[in-house]
This record gives C-alpha cells, structure tokens and sequence, in this order.
C-alpha cells in the first residue's frame, strides 16, 4: 500500500455500472516525511476518506476486494485513514 | 520479496474490516548494501505486518497481493504488501 494525500474529488456520470454509487478521489502519493511524491491518481473510496485527509492506497488487483464478490474495476482503492493525532508527522499542519 | 526498513507504525482507526488486528508499518525500500533503494517504486510503503516487526527493523517484504494475503490470513482482502520476515544477518557475495 501506499501513503496519500486525497486532493480532489472525480465525478463522471458515465462509468463502468459496477462503479455507481462509488466515489472517485483524486489522491496524491507521499514520500517518507509526508510531501508529495509523484503524479496523483484516481483512487475508489472504500473507507469514507474526504479531501485533505491523509490515507493509504492498495493498488493493483486487490484494489477491488473491498467489494468482493461484486466484480470492480479498480487499481487503485483507498482502504484506511491515517489518524491526524497519532500521525502528525504525515499530516499538514 | 524486497528488503526494506521498518521506518514507523502507521494508526489508522477507520480502515478496511481485513486490516483490524494487524499491524500497519511504514516500510523504506533498500538494497542489498542497506542504502534506500528503489525497489517497490523506491518511496516508503504502507504494509500489514505477519510477524511481529518494530520500527528500524530490517525486513522482507511481498509486493504480491496473494502472497500478501496469504501471509496474513485476510483472503480476499484489499491488502497488496505485508512484512514477512526479520533479517538477522544478510550476506552477499559480489
């Protein structure tokens, strides 16, 4: 998995059916310290994260097992977020 | 599997139900020699942990979603790294 940054949000109303209902986040990667490290991507929600928090991806795959059985296309899916209080270093100030 | 570097603990309290009771460890990517590398994309990855590793241990690693699972018992769960094993010694012949 990996650590990101949600800065956006996606709204596309025409998607793949099995992505209705879901929501699309823009997420930025960080590095080690918690700055910006390469190209943002667009990530499924599967915890409730909103913009400006900090969470962590599963990419590939496995991206769609939080709505297993139910086939999704995803690679890339927000699976936890990251608790401001005990992370500080990994969350803006 | 790569080598890395147990670099921290990540707490997360709202996430995915298939990674309650495990660990999540921010693992740092390194070679052989122990220098940050770029194996696994080189930046810092989130991983479950399998076998009770602490921060500025020095680890392996799967990048396999299957052998990620597998390790930590969670089939069919969004889960794509876990730490594996503790390195107590590594050798390397050039």
């Amino acid at each position: 998995m990996f650590l990101a940054r949600v800065t956006g949000t996606v709204v596309a109303t025409v998607k793949d059916e099995a992505l209705g209902g879901r929501k699309l986040l823009v997420v930025q990667p960080l590095d080690h310290r918690g700055a910006a490290a390469g190209r943002a991507l667009v990530a499924l929600d599967a915890v409730g994260a909103g913009a400006g928090e900090t969470v962590y991806c599963c990419r590939g795959k496995e991206a769609s097992f939080p709505w297993w059985p139910a086939a999704t296309p995803a690679d890339a899916a927000i699976v936890g977020i990251a608790d401001p209080s005990a992370n500080p270093e990994m969350v803006p100030a | 599997m790569i080598i890395a570097r147990v670099i921290g603990e990540l707490v997360a309290t709202r996430k995915h139900e298939s990674h309650e009771g495990r660990k999540l460890l921010r693992v740092q990517p390194e070679d052989v020699a122990g220098t940050r590398a770029a194996a696994g994309g080189g930046g810092a990855l989130i991983a479950l942990d399998a076998v009770g590793a602490g921060v500025g241990e020095r680890v392996l690693v799967v990048l396999d979603g299957y052998a990620a699972m597998t390790a930590v018992e969670r089939p069919h769960a969004p889960i794509d790294a876990a730490v594996i094993g503790i390195l107590d010694r590594l050798d390397v012949n050039p």
